[in-house]
């Protein structure tokens, strides 16, 4: 019964959430009869699980809701009056739910004054039959006794279905907490509670794997060939995949924190005899459940804020000329690895006078300094602990718990703050706070001799600076500046930012990492780039926590710790005032417009991703074709991806680890032919094509990467094809006769057993010949005798019927076929079957098992004949 | 500042010489001993943060004890020695010239701080032990990881 209540209790919550926020809907738009329905059921739900788990207090309360909301539903209007009766009943059964969710039992007490409104409301008479004592003091035994009443018709449902289940003999009571059970069972199949602590684990755990496959792909990384790299690819995109599907079990639409906030304004707006028209935007953004939690009452308080002390009254702002009814917005993106949050009114704005005068009478600043001060800086002091300005104290606000507690829960969770405010038009706070993930993908630099990890979601692409190249660095007396195209790039070394230089250097060698932070974009350069790597994020340590210029920082695949640079802390170092950060944003808007419009031919690229979001390509000309595959015809063979094309197997291949191939739906592959060959890159998706001059190139130093480019204004990886292919053909085709590419040796196989002829086909094949695979000599004979022509035979020695000694026999008789090449394979090898095989003509003699053997064999023979 | 005695009553100490000088850490702080190696530089922490190590996939902030305490002398002949310990739940080595064997010292022996010891080390000094041949200052860990100081002193 614990278990039984206590999800009633979290369900019933989540469905009067969700009430509120429909009846306030429904109280605009009193004619939408969807709303009502949805709200209704709700309610009903609500009523229907009460009657079960004797909650008669709930119970009554609900149903007196329901049957109010039965009247709307009957055509009866919905004044305003009404739907505050039927929130202020909600909340009842909230403060009822959280005694019951402590102490398990309903609280003492009588909601007859709700009850008596509330029948007053829908006319009272019919329900009479229903007083609530009644319902009060009635046993649990007796649920299933008394008559029914309206609306429960469920139970017969339950009956029924019970019924259909094989049960011999359960008394009454039993039967309905038996059926109770699988009924939520059955509508919540598809999710189920589990433990945040739970999850946190998991996404600790998933954290030190991580940790433990870079290390392991660190130490293979630099041998060709170890038995590790297949199961350690294997390992790897396994915990790719559980690292994303622990992600996904923590990220939460931002809607989940603002439901309560309709009702909120709401009932501030009655409160407080204002109009205000709450927007939400971006509700469906999704962050961290454990971010989401610790915004969730910052944005509440924010709301109230806005609405309380943003808003005129409606009589102010129709003396403004504003329209009567205020406007809250609350907004929500993703931008970069952050999730930014405004909450912006069209109010009278921040009075800056009043700021002031606190902050002096407070003693945070003297009349002298606070005269110096901006705007800006002066609506700053609303983020000090202890510092409101609202003139009294209100029911909703003003308590001196405000925008200082905002902060703080911002802070801890590594975000920040900002306000903008313009007198009679308004405030927005502007909160940015992390994703949080865990694990970020990031790019290790160098610089001063130290390797640095910039995240690689700030990195908007990379620049390589040489003396005399396309990109060189002018000063303005002694910072540094890149001309990008056509804007200019504030940037500075990264060794200078750090205070890793002893002397100032000029800065016209290495690489600029363009990192794009908010609005702003500036170039950090440092001496190499190398890899991008996953890494977990791990906090400084306290004594470390206050350099800026620092997020955190993680363990390497090598083991060296290293710091995770913070952009946040650069674009502070570099000191950008808002007005030139701005202009920058303009200047870099503006260029991407006119970089979509201006486009150089040259080289035709194939852009697409693989493995991570940032954009590859690949030259157009080297790829045969674009293929889309259903997964499922993919086949996994001696640990290789394949599928069936053309009549052929081919090989797929993957740039790296991380790019995993599908296991259902359709798998874009690149196709890529050599002569006969074919292999096929997989891919993730397939961007665009694109005609552009590889203008801006950096080096690469992991294989199989060209180098960077800029395209379509993104960095993009240019991948070498031609690193991939050999990787396959090399030792798959070793022993290929190179002399005859356009004809493949061909081979007769016998063998009576057709798990060798499925075993040797596939083998020989992959080796570069053409098999013909048959179970016995005689239709060899036949096929030979016909006139087909083969390189090689290969034969198996014990065979029914006619024997391989037999058949080779046969063969050497024949003039056609005397000189036919013929490899026995055995089971059995003894220095007599070899004797014995040598003189009924066998060229050669193999131990079935030994495959290598047979190849080198084989080519040893074809070789002979087509030299002969 | 009297003979007033601290609350500790441990009498078991690691002991470390750093610049000539002996200390002892209370034995119960002491996580482990390990000779650091691969250290990452912090580029603008304060100047005792010697860097930062993976120590068996722990993140470990390393604090110079010579640095930290203002000693003299460049570092130890041969090579550097770190006393593991936490704080907070975050793993800090003390790095020592070298680290001596465990002592058991009678608490008697032990002083409050002299009035006239140098301030740097009096500042994490929890007492001095007057041992036969020399002196020996007593650490207080948290006090010398400096936790909970607003600045990091220049």
């Amino acid at each position: 019964m614990d278990d039984l209540l206590r999800e009633f209790v979290t369900e019933t919550k989540e469905s009067l959430d969700v009430v509120d926020v429909e009846l306030v809907r429904f109280e605009q738009e009193p004619n939408n009869a969807k709303i009502l329905d949805h709200v209704f059921r709700l309610v009903h739900t609500i009523k229907g699980t009460c009657g079960f788990l004797n909650l008669p207090r709930l119970e009554v309360l609900a149903h007196a809701a329901e049957t109010v909301m039965g009247k709307f539903r009957g055509g009866a209007p919905a004044s305003a009056d009404a739907v505050t009766l039927i929130l202020a009943t909600i909340d009842r059964i909230k403060i009822i739910l959280a005694t019951l969710e402590r102490e398990q039992r309903e609280p003492e007490g009588t909601d007859a004054d709700l009850i008596a409104d509330l029948e007053a409301l829908s006319g009272g008479a019919d329900r009479n039959a229903d007083p609530p004592e009644r319902a009060a003091g009635m046993p649990p035994a007796q649920v299933l006794e008394r008559p029914l009443r309206p609306g429960e018709d469920s139970l017969e449902d339950l009956e029924r279905a019970f019924r259909e289940t094989p049960v011999d003999s359960a008394v009454p009571k039993a039967q309905a907490v038996h059926v109770k059970d699988e009924d939520p069972a059955k509508a919540a199949s598809q999710s189920i509670r589990v433990p945040v602590d739970t999850l946190e684990q998991l996404m600790t755990m998933v954290s030190e794997l991580v940790l433990t496959r870079n290390q392991l792909l660190e130490i293979v990384r630099g041998q060709d060939e170890s038995e590790f790299k297949t199961p350690l690819q294997r390992l790897s995109n396994v915990t790719a995949q559980l690292q994303e599907g622990v992600m996904k079990t923590r990220m939460q639409p931002i809607g989940n924190a603002w439901q309560k906030l309709p009702r909120v304004v709401r009932d501030l707006g009655h409160e407080l005899g204002k109009q205000i028209d709450l927007e939400m935007h971006g509700a469906e953004t999704e962050l961290d459940r454990q971010v989401l939690d610790l915004v969730k009452d910052p944005l509440t308080h924010m709301v109230r804020n806005s609405a309380d002390h943003g808003l005129e009254t409606p009589a102010e702002r129709r003396a403004l000329g504003k329209p009567e009814c205020g406007r809250v917005r609350l907004s929500a993106y993703q931008e970069g690895g952050q999730i930014v949050i405004e909450i912006a009114d069209d109010g009278r704005g921040l009075n800056t006078e009043r700021i002031k005068a606190k902050a002096v009478s407070q003693g945070l600043a003297t009349v002298a300094e606070i005269e110096k001060l901006s705007e800006a800086q002066i609506q700053k002091f609303i983020f000090v602990p202890g510092f409101s300005t609202a003139a009294q104290v209100t029911n909703i606000s003003g308590r001196g718990v405000g925008m200082d507690v905002v902060r703080n829960n911002i802070d801890q969770i590594g975000g920040t703050i900002d306000v903008r405010s313009v007198a009679g038009q308004g405030v927005s706070f502007i909160i940015k706070i992390p994703l949080t993930l865990a694990i970020i993908a990031a790019l290790i630099v160098e610089a001063g001799g130290e390797r640095f990890a910039i995240p690689q979601l700030s990195v908007s692409e990379l620049v390589r600076l040489r003396r005399g190249g396309d990109h060189r660095i002018e000063y303005i007396k002694d910072t540094a500046m890149l001309r990008l195209r056509d804007r200019l790039l504030p940037i500075s070394r990264l060794t200078r930012l750090l205070g890793l230089e002893t002397v100032l250097k000029a800065a016209d060698e290495g690489f600029v990492v363009v990192v794009e932070f908010g609005s702003q974009a500036f170039g950090v350069v440092v001496d190499g780039v190398f890899q991008t790597e996953e890494i977990v994020v791990k906090p400084m340590s306290s004594r470390l926590r206050d350099i800026a210029m620092f997020s955190g920082n993680t363990i390497l695949g090598d083991g060296a710790v290293i710091m995770i640079v913070d952009p946040n802390g650069i674009v502070q170092a570099l000191g950008g005032t808002v007005a030139t950060q701005l202009a920058a944003a303009e200047a870099a808007a503006l260029a991407r417009a006119e970089r979509k419009t201006v486009k150089d031919a040259a080289t035709s690229l194939l852009l697409f991703r693989a493995g991570s979001p940032q954009q590859k390509a690949v030259p157009l000309a080297l790829i045969t074709r674009l293929e889309e595959i259903d997964a499922r015809t993919i086949e996994l063979s001696n640990g290789r991806h394949m599928v069936q094309y053309r009549g052929h197997l081919m090989p797929l291949i993957s740039l790296d680890d991380r790019v995993s191939v599908k296991g259902e739906g359709a798998q874009p592959l690149l196709v890529f032919s050599d002569g006969s060959r074919s292999v096929a890159l997989v891919v993730d998706e397939i961007v665009d094509i694109v005609d552009q001059t590889l203008e801006i190139q950096v080096a690469s130093s992991s294989p199989g990467v060209l180098g960077s480019a800029i395209i379509d204004g993104q960095a993009t990886e240019i991948i070498d094809i031609g690193h991939f292919v050999p990787l396959v053909f090399a030792d798959w085709f070793r022993g290929k006769d190179e002399r005859a590419p356009a004809r493949k040796p061909s081979v007769l196989l016998i063998d009576d057993s057709p798990f060798f002829r499925n075993m040797l086909a596939p083998v020989l094949q992959a080796a570069g010949y053409d098999v013909t695979a048959i179970a016995r000599a005689r239709e060899a004979l036949d096929l030979l005798g016909g006139g087909a022509k083969f390189d090689v035979v290969v034969t198996d020695i014990d065979m029914p019927e006619m024997d391989g000694f037999a058949l080779a026999e046969r063969l050497r008789a024949d003039a056609r076929t005397a000189n036919l090449p013929v490899v026995a394979l055995s089971s059995v090898v003894t220095a007599d079957t070899i004797e014995r095989g040598r003189r009924v003509g066998f060229h050669d003699y193999v131990a079935k098992f030994d495959r290598p053997g047979l190849i080198a064999a084989l080519k040893e023979q074809v070789d002979v004949s087509v030299a002969a | 500042m009297t003979t007033e005695r601290t609350e500790q009553t441990m009498d078991e100490y690691v002991t470390a010489t750093v610049g000539g000088q002996r200390f002892g850490l209370p034995i119960l702080r002491v996580q482990d001993v390990f000779v650091p190696e691969r250290l990452t530089r912090v580029p603008l922490a304060a100047p005792e943060i010697a860097g930062l190590l993976n120590l068996r996939g722990r993140i470990v902030t390393l604090i110079d004890v010579r640095r930290r305490l203002r000693l003299r002398g460049d570092g130890a002949e041969g090579p550097a020695m770190a006393i593991g310990v936490e704080s907070q739940g975050e793993s800090y080595g003390l790095l020592v010239d070298s680290v001596g064997e465990v002592v058991a010292l009678d608490p008697k022996l032990r002083e409050s701080n002299p009035v006239n010891l140098d301030p740097w080390i009096a500042e994490v000094s929890a007492g001095i032990y007057r041992l036969e041949d020399q002196l020996l200052v007593l650490i207080d860990v948290d006090r010398i990881l400096g936790i909970g100081r607003k600045a990091v002193a220049a």
